[in-house]
């Protein structure tokens, strides 16, 4: 019964945050600071994990490749699909929701505890417009951070292919090309426009009706934490089920 | 003038508020007191508009609330301001943004026109050199200048503060509360107090209402409450041995 009433007022929140909007040119500088906050700043740890991440896929494919009928090609095929299918918009996504995500939760939650959430509402903004917005419209450009991981990600496979040497550089690209489809670089980035709304809204929607103090701050974190993972887990099953099924 | 007619306010099987009226006069300190769980809090949330009563209602200048058009609220709510019991100030802007931030939401003046508003209502609460600070690097007692500097800056004809002095020296507490008496006088606005503090009480408080488990117990001036006779007033106010010596001071003194 819980979890249906939270629903309900995720779906109001949701209503309420393109209700009554701010100012542009007030407006305009928080989409800005909150993509330098989001986006430009988990470029770092995005870039990390998966050149790693890419390079293990390839790795972990070589050391399964026993049958000498198999081409060596199959490598960069490999690490192709499964960083563009997967790794880049799903692997990528649950890690932005403990990093993005938190972040949002505890700063709004931090919002609420010192009442700056009802000095914002006795002015007669709306708070929601205000917090949410921004974050919802800067998470827009999450699919270029994915993009990003794509990119490093098959990087990282080559770097680890060749200079591994399980593979040549011509073999690793000639698998890159092979069997192509447009449609999946499609589908990756369908989902990751659909969980970049999930990363901005659920721990939003944790960080504004958290109660409490400090403490209860740190758990919505951690709870918000939890259900972002839950919904991208879900809506990527769902989403893999009706764009590829 | 806010005119609160008989409202009632309930959390689920919670009855705060069980039908309080009373007067808030233009230009004067208002003071409302009572045990923490009287439904001070709930009382001023209702004055702000940030709860609606089930019953009765609340009328802004023989205007009740809930007759107001959503813009209309909109336009009562910028003609309010509130001080927070945490002055919450928004961190991540220095004190020039915090007391800025009405003026760039709600108004269309010019940077300029809004830095010169600024300055002089930061000048007002004595603040004069912290406008690039951020709320963290500035005391207590400055974070709730700038707090009340936040309030006025739209003009207000509403003033309201929950706790102003908690948290503060006893000197800054005077000091704080001084200021909301010189404001509310300057600016003729219609001020409300929330708070424990009994020295607020005899300092600025002009009208006095007393909650007691969510009704209105007494109200009076704080010449009144050093006369009144009603036990849980005098039980609430002189709980400390100094304020049962002014009281018999004065009373010696009326004598």
């Amino acid at each position: 019964m819980n979890y249906l009433a939270s629903v309900g007022s995720y779906a109001i929140m949701i209503r309420e945050v393109f209700k009554k909007p701010t100012k542009w040119r007030i407006m305009k500088s928080l989409i800005l600071k909150e993509i330098d906050e989001l986006i430009f700043s988990s470029l770092g740890i995005i870039i990390f994990i998966s050149f790693f991440i890419g390079a293990v896929v390839a790795i972990q494919t070589a050391l399964n490749l026993t049958n000498p009928l198999i081409p060596r090609d199959l490598i960069g095929f490999a690490t192709r699909q499964s960083v563009i299918l997967e790794f880049a918009p799903t692997f990528v996504s649950i890690i932005m929701a403990g990093k993005v995500g938190s972040y949002i939760t505890s700063s709004i939650g931090t919002m609420r505890v010192t009442e700056q959430i009802d000095a914002l509402e006795v002015m007669g903004v709306n708070s929601l417009n205000y917090l949410v917005f921004p974050k919802i419209i800067a998470m827009l450009f999450y699919p270029f951070a994915i993009a990003i991981s794509m990119y490093v990600g098959i990087f990282g496979g080559w770097m680890a292919g060749v200079f591994g040497g399980f593979l040549t550089s011509e073999d690793f690209i000639t698998g890159l090309q092979s069997d192509f489809v447009p449609f999946h670089i499609a589908y990756a980035f369908v989902k990751t426009l659909i969980f970049a709304f999930v990363i901005a809204t659920i721990p939003s929607f944790h960080g504004f009706y958290m109660k409490g103090g400090a403490l209860e701050v740190g758990k919505a974190s951690t709870t918000s934490f939890v259900w972002t993972s839950v919904v991208i887990i879900i809506l990527n099953y769902i989403l893999t089920q009706l764009l590829l099924g | 003038m806010i005119e609160v007619r008989d409202i009632h306010k309930s959390f689920g099987d919670a009855h705060i508020l069980k039908g309080i009226t009373t007067t808030f006069e233009k230009g004067k300190t208002n003071l409302v007191i009572g045990q923490s769980g009287s439904g001070k809090t709930v009382f001023l949330k209702c004055l702000l508009g940030l709860f609606e009563p089930e019953e009765g209602g609340i009328a802004y200048d023989g205007k009740l609330y809930s007759e107001h058009t959503d813009d209309e609220k909109r336009d009562l709510r910028q003609e309010m301001g509130m001080v927070f019991q945490g002055s919450a100030l928004f961190d991540s802007m220095t004190v020039e943004g915090n007391v800025m931030f009405p003026l760039e939401m709600f108004t269309k003046q010019s940077k300029s026109e809004m830095k010169e508003r600024v300055d002089a209502v930061l000048k007002r609460v004595k603040l004069i050199d912290a406008h690039h600070k951020f709320p963290s690097e500035i005391s207590g007692g400055m974070q709730k200048r700038v707090a009340i500097a936040r309030a006025i800056v739209m003009n207000p004809k509403y003033l309201f503060c929950d706790e102003p002095n908690s948290g503060l020296d006893p000197k800054t507490a005077i000091v704080i509360d001084d200021l909301i008496k010189e404001i509310t006088e300057e600016y003729n606005i219609t001020t409300v107090i929330n708070t424990h503090d009994m020295n607020s009480v005899m300092q600025i408080g002009e009208k006095i209402i007393f909650l007691k488990d969510g009704l209105l117990e007494w109200e009076g001036t704080k010449n009144e409450i050093f006369k009144t006779d009603n036990e849980a007033v005098t039980n609430f106010v002189y709980s400390s041995d100094l304020f049962k010596k002014v009281r018999q001071m004065y009373i010696q003194e009326q004598n």
